[in-house]
């Protein structure tokens, strides 16, 4: 058990003996630490004692039973919920107070395991309201229509289309979102985050609802992405073969405990994590 | 020609839209000056040009709070009432200083705009954070606490300038003032305002309306706009794309108050006499039923819902004293013919399915 | 002593709205609407009362009985023909009606009893035969607490017992529970969702005829508007305690006409409402969910 040694504010601190950060980050910030994080709803412990470290370019993966915290986790990365205890540190900044849109401004972006979109609007609309940041007029100078307006609004029109052929959607711009497929409303929804221009991007069960051939078009667009963007991706999912298949470093959460951390070949082989996740059935887990 | 019907094609389907609204408004205003010009309007129909003008504003400023930001408010009487007051003291005390009487109802519908927007933001500030129908019930409560505390308010003015008490006690006249004898009482505590020199008119009533349009239909198709609908279809999901949630709906709420102050400075310089109880709870739910009639974030259908319901109660006059009667049985087949599935799927067969089909903008 | 008697005429004025807000917290809670008719609903149970007290010579016990048969029709009946075509239709939709229902019995009571109020007899006379004054005489006469003041308080008390017995105890007060939770739940275990709401519109609309005749026996005089306001104030009631809390429609209709009362007698008559309104307000921002109701935060 050896101990790497990695970054925290500028200063070299040993990190838990099994870190999940690429060899390649190593040596810069992480972009994600989570220490002692823990929240409980009455008197229920939701997450407890949650450390996790994600590197710059990493493709984390969160597994768990149902149950397990998971989505939780999201939410109190990106604030939906304050937490009770712990602390996490974007890119080596404090989010302590923060509320979600402004951890969204810092640098998070996520997507929902229970799809939402602005539904009654048209899928470019929702690509541009992700580029909301980004566009810098003010109100005034919208309901005037000053030239400024015209500048920025082509170029929200055009980063739109550019962001939304990553899943080759460009002529579903002027369809209405809601009534997109399933599986076009959960890569629109990747779009719209990406759109945010964050550097971890968190995806609560891209893959729900896919078939396998789609599932399979998602891992490559999975990578795709974090190799234009240059950004970290964390991910939770119970399709394990996308899981095992592209996560560097995968993080198993049971009873908001995390039970183990690892890579592929760690995580299949931990016994504790075949009796409390894969069960007994060796064919229902990693493949 | 060609090239112009070709550009037109070209265009957004919600700009083309944008553009009917307009051009039907602008015609619809030749087509009533016509008219009067050439004594087609009875009496009646002319004196409601002007509250016409003044509840097209309502409606379409009241569709921005429940359409476009998605919450109900049943306090919009409350804002026409603060623009409506401090657009007839501005006006009434402005006469020497503007002698010019247009010029007078400009100033006095910004000064009453710029009131209802400060009133729309120290009721929005705490009032946003409640959701749904504690929301609604919260508007409704500031709206009679508006109108109470102007049924308390004396103001009057002279050469010394403006004079106002509060009548708490209920026991306070316009007497108390102390104005000099040539000074003018301008509201009355709950006899409200009184001999206010009427400088409202249509063609002040239809620029108003066109102003109204250009900074609500170009608002929504704004970043701003696409923010307030964000947060109206999806609260969470704006706040995960970093979008601001009490900025963008105060401004779609101070916006939507500052309109309705705007409306009620030319609907209170419309008449010598005006009182504080006209803006009550009724007021606001009527201009909520015009839009709802007109269809949720449909501008254009505001505008004629409350043109057409405006003047349906006076059309109605043959039913005498049924008419009220008339016009509820009316609001409820409505109510429910358009929301009745089987109606829905008929009318869904008539007309071309559009859903979900791309323009060719 | 004069402290205590405003106390007193407020405690009984909020047992009214108390009476009026327990109906409409359970509509509420069941079909999820702003019952804008519901307040309506009270001044037609008040003219039907008053109808049978003046044209029939009914006494005051029977012609609240009456009327409360009537306005259990009247609810059932409107709930059947307006709202029951609209359980899949937008809330906004469903406020709209309950708009047009509100403009008609407004409109129907004033071309039948017309415009003018009408004097109405307290249910139980403020004098006796004597001439002298029908009350509770205390602390030597120096305080006097009218029967009409006690009755209403005693009413709204048992009427909050029968309805917490009912809907905590009784099987078709968990069937209105349960549907008020979820409806579509609810129709899978075998509850008849149509015939349940039915009944809740029946128990808040004979609630509301109740209210009727003590409102009016207060109030001495009816119009066709007598139940807007009282309506309005009995759902700040409902929204002040928690609303589809039935304890908290009881607190927040007692409370509401104890600030009532004495903001008329101490600070201002004519802003009575607005620092009523302003209370409201303060709470709920304080309470977004109202004195006694839970906060649902919203699942992610």
């Amino acid at each position: 058990m050896a101990e790497k040694k990695v970054f925290e504010k500028g200063k070299m601190v040993p990190v838990p003996s099994v870190s999940i950060i690429p060899e390649r980050d190593l040596g810069k910030t992480p972009i994600l630490e989570c220490s002692h994080l823990g929240i409980d709803f009455g008197g229920l412990t939701a997450v407890n004692e949650f450390n996790i470290t994600v590197g710059r370019t990493e493709i984390a993966g969160l597994i768990g039973p149902n149950g397990a915290g998971k989505t939780t986790v999201f939410n109190l990365l990106t604030k939906v919920y304050q937490p009770t205890r712990g602390t996490i540190l974007l890119d080596g900044m404090d989010t302590h107070g923060k509320t979600p849109a402004q951890i969204n401004r810092m640098g998070i972006a996520r997507t929902f395991q229970n799809i939402r979109l602005f539904s009654s609007l048209s899928v470019e609309d929702n690509v541009k309201i992700g580029l909301h940041n980004q566009e810098k007029y003010s109100m005034v100078s919208g309901i005037l229509r000053l030239p400024k307006y015209w500048r920025q609004e082509k170029a929200a029109h055009e980063r739109a289309l550019e962001l939304l052929s990553i899943f080759d959607m460009e002529h579903m711009a002027n369809y209405q979102a809601g009534s997109l497929p399933y599986g076009a409303q959960r890569r629109l929804e990747i779009v719209r985050a990406l759109a945010t221009n964050p550097s971890l991007l968190l995806l609560d069960e891209p893959a729900a609802g896919m078939n396998p051939s789609e599932t399979a078009e998602l891992m490559e667009n999975i990578v795709k992405i974090r190799d234009t963007f240059q950004i970290a991706i964390m991910l939770i999912e119970h399709d394990m073969n996308l899981v095992m298949g592209i996560c560097e470093g995968i993080c198993v959460l049971n009873f908001g405990q995390i039970i183990a951390k690892g890579t592929a070949e760690e995580i299949q082989s931990n016994p504790t994590v075949i009796e409390a996740y894969l069960g007994k059935q060796q064919e229902g887990g990693a493949g | 020609m060609r090239k112009l019907t070709q550009k037109i094609r070209g265009l957004k389907k919600t700009t083309k839209v944008d553009f009917a609204t307009y051009l039907g408004v602008i015609l619809a205003f030749i087509a009533v000056t016509l008219l009067g010009r050439f004594g087609l309007l009875n009496r009646s129909l002319t004196g409601m040009l002007v509250p016409i003008c003044a509840y097209i504003v309502m409606a379409v400023s009241l569709n921005l709070t429940v359409g476009i930001l998605g919450e109900l408010s049943l306090g919009h009487a409350g804002f026409m009432s603060v623009g409506a007051f401090s657009g007839v003291i501005a006006a009434q005390s402005l006469q020497g200083a503007i002698p010019s009487a247009p010029v007078r109802l400009a100033v006095a519908i910004l000064v009453g705009a710029v009131f209802a927007a400060a009133a729309g933001f120290i009721v929005g500030v705490p009032v946003l954070r409640l959701r749904g129908d504690y929301l609604a019930i919260v508007t409704l409560a500031f709206g009679e606490i508006i109108k109470e505390l102007i049924n308390c308010l004396l103001v009057g003015y002279d050469s010394r300038g403006l004079h106002m008490a509060f009548n708490v006690s209920g026991s306070l006249t316009i007497n108390d003032l102390g104005l000099e004898p040539d000074g003018m009482a301008i509201i009355k505590g709950a006899q409200g305002a009184t001999g206010t020199t009427t400088i409202a008119t249509f063609t002040a009533g239809f620029i108003l309306i066109m102003i109204t349009l250009v900074i609500v239909l170009n608002l929504v198709r704004s970043r701003a706009g696409r923010a307030i609908m964000a947060l109206r279809d999806n609260r969470i999901a704006a706040e995960s794309v970093g979008i601001n949630v009490t900025k963008y709906k105060l401004m779609a709420f101070v916006t939507s108050a500052s309109l309705a102050g705007a409306a009620g400075a030319l609907y209170g310089l419309n008449y010598s006499n005006l009182a504080a109880s006209k803006f009550s709870f009724d007021t606001s739910i009527l201009v909520l039923v015009y839009v709802v009639l007109g269809g949720l974030g449909n501008m254009w259908g505001s505008i004629i819902a409350a043109a057409v319901l405006y003047i349906l109660p006076e059309a109605l006059r043959e039913f005498a004293d049924y008419r009220m009667l008339v016009y509820a049985v009316v609001l409820i087949l409505v109510m429910l013919a358009t929301n009745n599935d089987q109606l829905k799927a008929l009318a869904g067969r008539i007309l071309p399915k559009r859903k979900g089909a791309a323009d060719n903008g | 002593m004069e402290f205590l008697s405003y106390l007193i005429s407020g405690i009984s004025l909020g047992s009214v709205y108390a009476i009026i807000a327990l109906g409409y917290t359970m509509v509420y809670g069941i079909a999820k609407m702003l019952n804008f008719a519901h307040g309506d609903v009270i001044m037609v149970g008040g003219y039907v009362s008053f109808c049978a007290m003046s044209y029939l010579g009914l006494p005051g016990w029977l012609s609240v009985v009456l009327a409360m048969a009537a306005c259990t029709v009247l609810g059932v009946v409107i709930e059947g023909l307006a709202y029951k075509p609209l359980r899949q239709a937008t809330s906004l939709a469903v406020l709209i009606t309950a708009i047009g229902v509100s403009y008609f019995l407004q409109n129907a009571a004033q071309l039948i009893w017309g415009a003018s109020p009408k004097g109405y007899t307290p249910l139980i006379p403020t004098t006796n035969a004597q001439g002298e004054p029908n009350a509770l005489r205390l602390f030597d006469g120096q305080l006097s607490i009218s029967y009409i003041s006690l009755f209403t308080m005693g009413a709204c008390i048992v009427i909050m017992a029968l309805l917490t017995f009912f809907t905590g105890r009784t099987k078709l007060g968990k069937a209105m529970r349960a549907c008020s939770e979820d409806k579509g739940a609810a129709q899978l275990m075998g509850i008849n969702v149509n015939a349940t709401i039915s009944l809740t519109f029946a128990i808040g609309s004979a609630l509301a005829a109740v209210a009727g005749g003590l409102l009016c026996s207060f109030t001495t005089s009816l119009m066709p508007t007598t139940g807007s306001m009282p309506g309005i104030k009995a759902f700040t009631a409902a929204v002040f305690g928690g609303i589809g809390s039935i304890p908290g429609a009881f607190l927040g209709g007692v409370l509401l006409g104890i600030i009532e009362s004495l903001a008329k007698a101490y600070i201002s008559t004519q802003l009575a409402n607005a620092i009523l309104f302003a209370v409201l307000i303060i709470v709920l921002l304080v309470k977004p969910s109202g004195l006694l109701g839970k906060y649902v935060p919203e699942k992610v």
